[in-house]
């Protein structure tokens, strides 16, 4: 199966938007982030009283659509929407759950209608109008190799694009040392069915022997804290122009291959 | 779009508070019996009827053990009714443990291990026993179901609220033709817990009564829960998948699009994928959640999309709103009127809301159906229709 790759979008440490990340993915030696942390984005999508109280994974799932919009020429608001996260936003799971330990028991209906797992999904849709079907889906440390499964299958069964968003954050004490997401990221890729004006890739579908890694230190630290960040082979791949057998882990411990042509 | 040939359905089952699998199912709906009762699950203290199922105190054993919660025993409890582990074992025979893949739709999933073990915190940790890999993530659930199985292939949860385990059927049907599996596990299970009890609440969409739908003074939800599984193969049978469409609302976070616009999109995207005539749907098992808003919404929906003559109903006044698991229950109910030719009333409805226009059916019958459209929606504006039946 082959699709190809029309924008990328990116958040995470030291990466803040696409067109950095791959000046300094590019690099021999890519400078590491001064803090591992992450400034909260301030996507422009969603309303200002919506970013004030928006989780965190909202927040990067949007910023990292809305990078890839900015070079995107396809009509996001008719385009199906995948998005893709092992925990989403466990910071509201931690306040409902410590609000309910207590006698009064006082959920915010904020925090509740936040805690489904597809919120960023419905505030994608909210704020571009997209009405065509949005799916979100969790496969813990395989959320990437399941999303990407399910947007080529969206392809395959006729959609002319589909965007990919992939998203997580770290959980608050103590649920951090049960799941111990290091940093936060966020991705969105563009993908079409058909090769279009601004293809920057072909992606296929391919047998791998072994799950790719990153030789910069801080970069494989990211890629391994992460289940957003295991996407970061395949865009590292794209920002050296290197075409290559990028190897995921998938959910079930098999490896998911995805060949890169760089256009 | 693309035409795919219907799925056909080889093993299928529910377990609600109706009971454990299709007779329990069928008999309650025959008599006019509810699940729901004016009962509290576990300390919770608010004033409502919930759909609980009974018999989920015994702990998983074996094996199963570390995967022990209230989500997992709905599970395996479900997954022993109507022959479906053994129809899943003749499968694995067939295709192999690797070429099945597991589609599930949970809401909350585990999510009371968590509420349990904030509980139980000391010194701001959670206790050791507390397993959110296994017993509390959203993916969890799609996890354990493969593992009491034994099945290896890919695997995958699906997590748009109410809408969770009817979009399971399209994921599943694409993942087939896209050849990632060659015959799908879809289902959903989604448990009674503390966030979606107070949560509801919270928005004030939880009914003091058993939920009324489409009744003029309905006031809200009931909460219940459920587990259904339901086996996708290729090639010809009884029972199939016709259909499956999706939308979004892009409207609100927690309320319909109140003129129906995203239901009637998702309504339309299946019909179309089955290339089905709006006249060839016998009955519509609404999503019909009592909220006044949503059946208002839904009634538009199915007005412009079929007219006002096809027999609908909700069935939340028998089952409660099961949340994630509601897709599959209503799919698992929808092929039981199919099967067993019946046309279910909407239980609770008293006066119907003279504001809708749809048939909503007030008596219960028995008459030959061939297709049924079934709608679920969820928050985020999350929407699927699917068609199951005779293909």
């Amino acid at each position: 199966m082959t699709a190809y790759l029309e924008a990328v979008g990116l958040v995470a440490p030291g990466l803040p938007a696409w067109e950095e990340a791959r000046t300094i993915m590019a690099m021999q030696h890519p400078p590491a982030p001064q803090s591992p942390g992450c400034t909260p984005p301030q996507p422009q999508l969603l309303p200002a009283n919506e970013r004030r109280r928006a989780p965190l994974s909202v927040l990067m799932a949007l910023q990292a659509a809305e990078d890839a919009m900015r070079r995107t020429s396809i009509a996001v608001a008719d385009t199906p929407a995948v998005f893709a996260s092992s925990d989403a936003a466990m910071a509201i799971i931690h306040r409902i759950s410590s609000a309910l330990a207590e006698p009064a028991r006082i959920v915010s209906p904020t925090d509740f209608h936040n805690s489904v797992h597809n919120a960023a999904a419905g505030y994608w849709g909210i704020a571009a109008r997209a009405t065509q079907s949005a799916t979100t889906l969790s496969a813990f440390d395989g959320t990437l190799a399941a999303g990407l499964r399910e947007t080529f299958a969206l392809l395959a069964d006729g959609a002319p694009a589909v965007l990919l968003v992939l998203y997580d954050v770290p959980p608050p004490v103590p649920l951090y040392e049960k799941r111990p997401i290091e940093t936060a990221c966020g991705v969105a890729l563009m993908l079409t069915g058909e090769r279009v004006p601004g293809s920057v890739a072909r992606l296929t579908l391919e047998e791998a022997r072994a799950e790719s890694t990153l030789t910069e230190p801080w970069l494989e630290t990211l890629r391994r804290g992460n289940p957003a960040a295991r996407a970061l082979p395949l865009l590292s791949a794209l920002a050296r122009r290197s075409d290559q057998l990028i190897g995921l882990r998938a959910e079930n411990g098999a490896l998911l291959g995805i060949r890169i042509q760089c256009l | 779009m693309t035409r795919s040939p219907p799925l056909s359905i080889s093993a299928w089952t529910a377990t609600s508070a109706l009971g454990r699998g299709r007779d329990a199912h069928a008999r309650a709906l025959i008599e006019g019996r509810s699940g729901l009762a004016q009962r509290q699950f576990e300390t919770c203290t608010l004033d409502c009827w919930i759909g609980e199922v009974a018999g989920l105190g015994e702990p998983l054993g074996g094996a199963l053990a570390p995967w022990d919660c209230r989500n997992h025993r709905l599970a395996q409890l479900a997954l022993a009714q109507d022959d479906f582990a053994a129809s899943v074992a003749r499968a694995r025979g067939r295709y192999g443990n690797s070429r099945i893949g597991v589609f599930m739709g949970t809401s909350t999933s585990g999510i009371h291990q968590a509420e349990l073990a904030y509980r139980q915190r000391e010194a701001n940790r959670l206790p050791a026993s507390f397993d959110h890999r296994r017993t509390s993530c959203t993916y969890s659930i799609a996890d354990f179901v493969r593992t009491s199985l034994g099945l290896e292939g890919t695997s995958v949860a699906i997590s748009t609220a109410c809408s969770s385990s009817a979009k399971v059927f399209g994921s599943a049907r694409r993942a087939m033709q896209a050849g990632f599996c060659d015959a799908a596990l879809v289902g959903g299970v989604d448990s009674l817990c503390l966030t979606t009890l107070h949560g509801f609440h919270s928005l004030q969409l939880v009914s003091r009564e058993a939920c009324r739908p489409a009744d003029a003074a309905r006031d809200g939800i009931s909460i219940g829960e459920a587990a259904g599984f339901v086996l996708l193969e290729r090639g010809a049978a009884e029972l199939a998948l016709l259909g499956d469409g999706e939308s979004s609302d892009a409207y609100h976070m927690s309320a319909p699009e109140p003129n129906g616009r995203g239901a009637a999109q998702a309504m339309c995207a299946a019909l179309r994928r089955a290339r089905l005539d709006p006249k060839q749907i016998d009955y519509v098992n609404l999503h019909g959640t009592a909220t006044r808003a949503n059946d208002a919404a839904e009634d538009k929906a199915v007005c412009s999309v079929l007219g006002a003559d096809t027999p609908v109903s909700s069935t939340k006044g028998w089952t409660g709103h099961t949340l994630g698991a509601a897709g599959i229950l209503e799919a698992v109910i929808s092929l039981l009127c199919v099967e067993r030719g019946l046309l279910p009333r909407s239980l609770n409805t008293r006066t119907l809301d003279p504001a809708l226009r749809a048939n909503v059916l007030r008596v219960s019958r028995t008459a030959p159906v061939d297709r049924v459209m079934s709608n679920s929606f969820g928050f985020g504006g999350s929407n699927c229709s699917l068609i199951l039946g005779r293909p």
